[in-house]
């Protein structure tokens, strides 16, 4: 099954310009994951030491925050958007 | 007795003495309180140069409205400065903008164009070009990042205010880039009193970043036009995990609750201080904690002091 993760403006540049990908993953963290290695240099942007997610990374599966979910191991259903969104809400400026 | 308006500038240079406590005898942190002003940020300094620029221009005038996308701090620097100067103030923002500022801004009156949250700042922008096109005489729109009345604000208050704070003593000054204004109207101020000072600049290390009111140069499709990439000495990194970091730790150990921003350009000052043996570097504290209480990052587990920065 093959879920759709949206890509945010500020980090297209790191997957060759990019909107959206679509992988097969059973949780957000495969998910993530799959998509770093498809896109290496969109690692260090969203990944911390120890290859965890970086706190400001706002990851939502639908209209859902994943940290209210559970994080990473939130497993994908069909037909499910994934969106990694602006860490600043309204934007800049 | 004095005007609300007054209350803009002249901002307390405070000694950042704990977070310092480790340089060298002869170096000195100072950060300017910006939250001392009249509506909170460092960015009542542009907003009242661009609104007074507008009227000596003739561009502003009774009965206008003051019109602009912003989510931020600007944005209630307009809606406060609107209100003491008598000019209604209509702002476009993502409608995901935090409820804190929505309020704020509603309290002070300013009417409000919620946009997509999808959309992000771009489509606010284009909002509010297409509204003050449709009706130029009814709306003056200041437009920070290429108005040249924005780095002015700094070159007649900010950097004379340094200069006098530190008996003209200072050797580095270090601030963040948003709009520029900030650093660009300070630093060229900074250099005609003494051409040996440093200016810096702080960048987030990537541009997706939680450095509110920060913008990654590199990288971004909006430039300022008041931005002159040359003008920076060097440009420091900072992360956003070292900000809040440092937010946390200015507010345990200095007592001062600052904004996201503000902790950003003290892990930048604190860095270029550490490699002195003498000098005061001067940074900015571009407004108060209160406006970012509900972020996640005030109840993330500390680091052992000094860690991680």
């Amino acid at each position: 099954m093959s879920t759709t993760i949206t890509i945010p403006t500020a980090l297209r540049q790191y997957a060759d310009g990019k909107a959206s990908v679509s992988l097969e993953a059973a949780t957000v963290g495969e998910l993530l994951r799959g998509l770093v290695e498809l896109h290496p240099n969109l690692g260090q942007h969203i990944f911390g030491e120890g290859g965890k997610l970086r706190s400001f990374v706002n990851v939502y599966v639908g209209d859902e925050d994943i940290r209210y979910l559970q994080g990473d191991a939130t497993p994908l259903k069909a037909g499910e958007t994934v969106s990694i969104i602006p860490a600043i809400a309204g934007g800049n400026a | 007795m004095t005007l609300p308006l007054n209350l803009i500038g002249n901002t307390p240079l405070l000694h950042l003495a704990q977070i310092g406590a480790t340089l060298a005898p002869g170096v000195k942190l100072y950060a300017k309180a910006e939250w001392y002003n009249l509506g909170g940020s460092v960015k009542d300094r542009p907003a009242l140069w661009m609104l007074r620029d507008g009227e000596q221009r003739g561009h502003l005038r009774p009965g206008m409205r003051v019109a602009d996308a912003t989510s931020g701090n600007t944005g209630i620097a307009y809606a406060t400065i609107g209100a003491a100067m008598g000019y209604g103030v209509t702002l476009a923002l993502p409608a995901n903008a935090s409820p804190e500022r929505i309020r704020t801004l509603r309290a002070l009156g300013a009417e409000l164009i919620l946009t997509s949250a999808s959309e992000g700042m771009d489509l606010a922008i284009h909002t509010i070009r297409d509204l003050v096109a449709s009706e130029p005489e009814r709306y003056f729109y200041p437009d920070q990042y290429s108005n040249p009345a924005n780095p002015q604000a700094h070159y007649e208050t900010t950097a004379p205010e340094i200069w006098h704070q530190t008996n003209g003593q200072l050797s580095h000054f270090v601030a963040a880039l948003g709009t520029s204004g900030t650093f660009m109207g300070t630093a060229r101020r900074l250099r005609e009193d003494n051409p040996q000072i440093q200016a810096l600049a702080v960048q987030p290390d990537s541009p997706y970043h939680a450095l509110e009111g920060v913008k990654h140069m590199a990288s971004t499709s909006l430039v300022p036009t008041i931005y002159d990439p040359a003008a920076p000495d060097a440009i420091l990194e900072v992360t956003s995990e070292a900000a809040f970091t440092m937010a946390r730790r200015l507010a345990r150990s200095e007592g001062l609750l600052v904004g996201i921003s503000a902790a950003a350009n003290v892990v930048a000052a604190l860095r270029v201080a550490q490699t002195l043996t003498e000098g005061i570097v001067v940074t900015i504290l571009c407004d108060s904690a209160n406006r970012y209480l509900s972020e996640r990052f005030w109840e993330e587990s500390d680091y052992a002091a000094g860690a991680g920065i």
